[in-house]
């Protein structure tokens, strides 16, 4: 049977939280009665014009939104193709574009009348941004980050202690960003009345995917008008990072119905995507259930989650947000990956010809841009999201380059 | 399977008895599958009225760390979906009348694929505890559960408001199980008087018997428990011996087996000599 195209793209999730058959609520029964609050709560608040004006507000004076669009002209001449302009939320507060959403998140926990904030943490990006909004707002704060990546972000570990959080270090499975996301739904099992979980992503259980999207949203409806401002146009593609997927859903959401923006998501590869360890979860995975929703994940025959592996510990997860299962799907987002060497290369690329040191996590993104750039017109217009700059990854890069500092 | 359902057909009769379920739990394949195997073989003897297997799976959210580690262990043992029917099939060679309740998430039945509920019962088991599907996503599975006859259990927890509570109770069938408290399995214990409290609250929207978990461990708990409900749910403590019994490998020793049949024989006395509230 034919099924008449929808006729737009944004109308998702369902009131089931899903978006053609991912996402969904798939928790014990302890959260359901809160996450059901949650959503409630969320429904009500971006209602509210107060609500929405506070967010705005920190978005601009605390964030420094809007984040500019920066045309990489030394990158586009040397790469000879396709203009790119970064999407700069790396110049956020916190470094990240995580901030975003975790600002609307605590916003909704205060209005819930929440008094203890709990979050998992890969890269320690979003957890340092979780920790920055608890300050500001004064609530006690508990991250989960897997003791592997404590090891390997230790100046955000070191910078969420600061900022007065408390880090838990997860030692379960590889004890990576899954784990920790794990350890962050046992705790909220266990302190329901008091806590809200600050996901970090466009995963997990419903509503999160959609809130965590709609907050991120910032980044594309700004670059729409920027880069209308810049060449009277929209741009021809969008290219993102995809971990969990929030700072790619954040930049392609307000594109989606614009049938001639392409979009590419870059999976991380690891150490390539035919061996064992790797991250793409679209590109190799098929679909499962985990952490609250229905999505690609990486498993075995058997229905294991199976480890991930990235360079990046923001994009070391075996699963990807449910909205951009239905994306893939439905082929109006092409998902490719980059593998850690080409990051590498990207990354020095990038802080050389650009003067910007970008984190691993959009390096994958730019490994992608640096792939196709060059075969594309020189009019054609690429918009890649710079969504967090590499500060934190220096010790990585360079055990990774043999350089001991 | 015919007739009367196990579950219905053990809980009529314990109730026509006056007293309570005792409900082991233990994870499939842990440490190994034989050790696995002479633990389920020996529960019936050992008292237990029903029993529940843990599947394992990778990230079990609603696990502490004590069936946590069983599941690892399960897993390294090469625990699979079917390998646990297949325990449950040879179990079913030897006991006919002990129900079997099959506890796990969603994704390794999700990717054994639809024929799961069907061999499932083929298997003898009886029913099922799906962790990570609630009421909202039961149509997920439940038109194959009821087709196959495997009852759908569903937990309760403190949490679960009164206009959840017909929600998820229309959902239900074999038992109702009720999660004593907020958080994870084998971490803390609820007291008496909350569940004096919880229970009749169910009540009033049920006629399924109502078993209690999480946080259930000693046998006055456990007596306790099936005295206020009708059953009791003993996991972690049982696991927790088991892993205390284990080499330095964690492989089991000769005894370890007997040692936690020895546990449940204790637990299942406390349980079979507590009459239970009208």
């Amino acid at each position: 049977m034919n099924k008449p195209l929808p006729n737009s793209l944004r109308q998702g999730p369902d009131a089931r939280g899903r978006f053609g058959p991912y996402g969904g609520r798939f928790v014990a029964e302890t959260l359901m009665p809160l996450i059901l609050e949650v959503e409630k709560a969320y429904e009500e608040a971006k209602h509210d014009p107060a609500f929405m004006n506070e967010w705005r507000r920190l978005l601009t004076h605390y964030v420094g939104r809007p984040s500019p669009l920066w045309l990489a002209e030394r990158l586009t001449q040397k790469l000879g193709g396709a203009k790119i302009y970064f999407k700069r939320d790396e110049l956020n507060h916190t470094g990240a574009h995580k901030i975003n959403a975790v600002l609307g998140q605590i916003m909704l926990a205060k209005r819930m009348g929440k008094t203890r904030i709990i979050a998992e943490t890969g890269a320690g990006q979003h957890g340092v941004a979780t920790a920055t909004a608890c300050a500001l707002f004064d609530l006690p704060c508990t991250v989960f980050m897997g003791a592997t990546d404590v090891e390997r972000q230790q100046p955000n570990v070191f910078r969420m202690k600061l900022l007065g959080a408390e880090v838990v270090p997860v030692t379960s499975g590889a004890a990576t960003l899954k784990d920790a996301m794990n350890e962050g739904l046992r705790d909220w099992v266990a302190n329901v009345h008091d806590t809200y979980y600050c996901i970090g992503t466009v995963a997990g259980p419903h509503p999160f995917p959609m809130m965590v999207r709609d907050f991120q949203s910032v980044i594309g409806t700004e670059a729409r008008e920027q880069m209308m401002a810049a060449e009277g146009r929209l741009p021809d593609l969008l290219v993102a990072a995809i971990g969990g997927g929030s700072n790619a859903m954040g930049l392609f959401y307000p594109f989606l119905d614009d049938a001639s923006v392409a979009m590419h998501g870059v999976e991380a590869a690891g150490k390539g995507v035919d061996t064992e360890e790797h991250a793409a979860s679209l590109t190799k995975g098929r679909p499962g259930v985990l952490h609250g929703n229905r999505t690609y994940l990486l498993q075995d025959e058997f229905g294991q989650i199976m480890e991930a592996h990235s360079i990046s510990a923001g994009l070391d997860y075996p699963g990807v947000g449910p909205e951009h299962s239905w994306l893939h799907d439905i082929k109006r987002v092409e998902y490719t990956s980059a593998t850690d060497d080409e990051a590498l290369s990207a990354f020095q690329l990038c802080s050389r010809m650009e003067g910007i040191i970008p984190a691993l996590e959009p390096a994958h993104a730019l490994a992608h841009v640096i792939k196709i750039a060059p075969s594309m017109p020189k009019d054609k217009l690429i918009i890649m999201n710079m969504c967090g700059r590499g500060d934190k990854d220096i010790f990585t890069v360079a055990r990774a380059l043999g350089v001991s500092m | 399977m015919t007739g009367i359902p196990r579950i219905a057909a053990r809980f009529a009769a314990l109730r026509a008895e006056g007293r309570g379920a005792f409900i082991p739990f233990l994870e499939a394949f842990d440490p190994d599958r034989e050790t696995s195997m002479t633990m389920l073989r020996g529960l019936s003897a050992a008292g237990a009225d029903l029993i529940e297997i843990g599947v394992p799976f990778t990230d079990p959210m609603a696990d502490g760390p004590t069936v946590q580690r069983a599941g690892q262990r399960g897993l390294k043992a090469g625990a699979t979906l079917a390998g646990t029917l297949g325990m449950v099939r040879e179990f079913r060679a030897q006991d006919q009348a002990t129900p079997i309740i099959l506890m796990g998430y969603y994704n390794p039945i999700l990717s054994y694929g639809d024929a799961f509920c069907a061999d499932a019962a083929a298997a003898g088991v009886d029913g099922l505890i799906i962790v990570d599907v609630p009421p909202e996503e039961a149509d997920e599975i439940e038109p194959a559960a009821r087709a196959a006859g495997l009852d759908m259990i569903r937990l309760i927890a403190p949490t679960t408001d009164d206009a959840r509570l017909t929600k998820v109770l229309a959902a239900t069938t074999g038992f109702v199980y009720y999660v004593a408290i907020t958080g994870i399995t084998g971490t803390r214990s609820a007291s008496s008087a909350l569940l004096a409290d919880a229970i009749p609250r169910i009540r009033r929207y049920t006629d399924l018997p109502i078993a209690i978990g999480f946080g259930v461990r000693t046998p006055e708990q456990a007596a306790d428990a099936a005295r206020i409900a009708d059953g009791a749910v003993v996991g972690s403590a049982l696991i927790e011996t088991l892993a205390a019994d284990l080499d330095e490998e964690g492989r089991a020793r000769p005894g370890t087996a007997q040692k936690v049949l020895d546990q449940v024989k204790a637990l299942a006395s406390a349980v079979r000599i507590v009459k239970k509230d009208a």
